[in-house]
């Protein structure tokens, strides 16, 4: 059977899994953003809890991917089979560009204009809020960017611990080794992170400051 | 009653003893038992080398920094009593950058200040418009540009109306012309010299630039490894024979074309 004959014969059954991967991505990456960029606003100004933060989120990417779902299954709670725990995981993995990006953004803005903001008497949320934040959006909208692809590609991977998604058509491919089952899986989550990045790419450019 | 209040009231700023120290190993005195005062109205110029402890002078007086001995007295309160965002709100600040807000539009960062105080819009429009013109801008031309789209010399001209937006009683002014062309500068320094007659406001003025010094001047600090080696009238501060105040003279002659 060729891809496009698999696909044909699959449709519904490929755009629910898309479906699912889809939602998996976007649970994950709201959770994770309105985790970081607040975090990534704290650091800004406590020095012991940034080198925490920041060393925590490195690690945690460094884990490979498929450990850290294994890691998560016999923890309560947040663990077991399913779609929660790869949640769980993926917002894990997408902690670290959105924060970082947000702690970049944030200190990279020109001290001149920072000194002015203090010298006009303006206080320290005002600065947070009206001058710092709308300066760091588009560097910390790239995080987010970044963060999304990398988690649509991780989340294929979530299939191996039940959360469903495109995953489920790779891992069928290859216990059957049948390139047009996976690619099933592949093409479609190709094309979402393609979709996914060239729009938030949009948003990033129109937010851009110079 | 003591003589300290006597003295102190007849100025607006005033340094009392003023040391300021960086707290590292080294421990190193930036600026060191300063003793100075600066009347209502009166456009003090700190003249000095890079490094000699003027702009931290200036940073004194908002309480962008605090002195570690002595006292600065604004209004004839420490400004170690002070609440920092009341007493900046009332002093005017502009720096040689500018330092304008790139995302706000002139006409929004003119009423930085005034919107922070919460005047009705009515009024913020009326004083934008008034301080553009003040500054040699347009309000049709430009209150809706933003900052990108202005030359260096119109972004100073808004960074002056800026400072000017709340009628702050005192103004600071670090290097405000020094990253302009020479003719743009000269142009700026001869308007802001008439401005500055005009509003009696009380100016405190950094610059490295002798010429800047005597044109915008009523008095001029001589700073030199933070501490003030002279403070002379323009007139007198071409007679003094201070090694340091001879060498910005000689840099005068020399930039003039006149070899001594």
């Amino acid at each position: 059977m060729t891809p496009w004959q698999f696909f044909l014969s699959h449709q519904s059954e490929i755009l629910s899994a898309t479906l699912t991967h889809l939602s998996l991505v976007l649970i994950s990456m709201l959770s994770a953003t309105a985790v970081a960029v607040p975090l990534g606003m704290l650091i800004v100004q406590h020095r012991t809890l940034r080198a925490i933060a920041l060393g925590t989120a490195n690690i945690l990417q460094t884990i490979p991917s498929l450990a850290l779902f294994g890691f998560l299954i016999p923890l309560p709670f947040i663990g077991g089979i399913g779609p929660r725990t790869a949640v769980v995981a993926l917002v894990l993995y997408a902690l670290l560009p959105i924060l970082r990006n947000t702690y970049v953004g944030l200190t990279s803005i020109d001290p001149a204009v920072l000194e002015a903001a203090e010298a006009m008497g303006m206080t320290n949320s005002q600065i947070l809020f009206r001058v710092r934040l709308p300066l760091a959006l588009s560097i910390i909208l790239a995080g987010v960017r970044t963060a999304t692809v990398i988690t649509i590609g991780v989340a294929t991977i979530a299939a191996a611990i039940g959360a469903g998604g495109l995953g489920t058509f790779i891992f069928r491919g290859v216990a059957m080794v049948s390139d047009a089952v996976i690619f099933a899986g592949a093409v479609p989550a190709a094309l979402l992170a393609l979709l996914a990045d060239f729009l938030l790419g949009l948003l990033e450019r129109r937010l851009k400051v110079s | 009653m003591n003589v300290k209040t006597a003295i102190s009231s007849d100025f607006l700023i005033e340094f009392c003893d003023v040391s300021y120290h960086i707290n590292d190993i080294l421990d190193r005195a930036i600026v060191s038992g300063v003793f100075l005062g600066i009347p209502r109205g009166e456009t003090l110029i700190l003249l000095g080398r890079s490094g000699s402890g003027k702009t931290t002078l200036l940073r004194l007086i908002n309480r962008m920094l605090l002195p570690t001995q002595g006292e600065v007295l604004v209004d004839r309160r420490p400004t170690t009593e002070a609440d920092p965002i009341r007493l900046r709100r009332g002093i005017g600040y502009v720096i040689q950058e500018a330092g304008l807000f790139p995302h706000f539009t002139v006409a929004q960062n003119v009423a930085l200040v005034p919107s922070l105080e919460n005047w009705d819009s009515t009024r913020i429009d009326a004083r934008v418009q008034e301080l553009l013109q003040l500054v040699g801008l347009d309000p049709e031309e430009f209150s809706s540009r933003y900052p990108r789209e202005l030359s260096g010399g119109q972004r100073q001209r808004v960074g002056v109306a800026r400072a000017l937006a709340a009628d702050p009683p005192i103004l600071l002014m670090d290097e405000p012309f020094g990253a302009l062309d020479p003719v743009t500068r000269a142009e700026l320094q001869r308007e802001f010299s008439t401005l500055a007659r005009r509003l009696h406001k009380t100016i405190v003025f950094v610059t490295h630039d002798l010429r800047e010094a005597l044109l915008l001047g009523t008095r001029i600090a001589l700073l030199q490894a933070g501490r003030i080696v002279a403070l002379a009238s323009p007139q007198e501060f071409l007679r003094l024979d201070q090694p340091e105040a001879l060498a910005f003279t000689a840099s005068l002659n020399a930039s003039a074309g006149f070899p001594q």
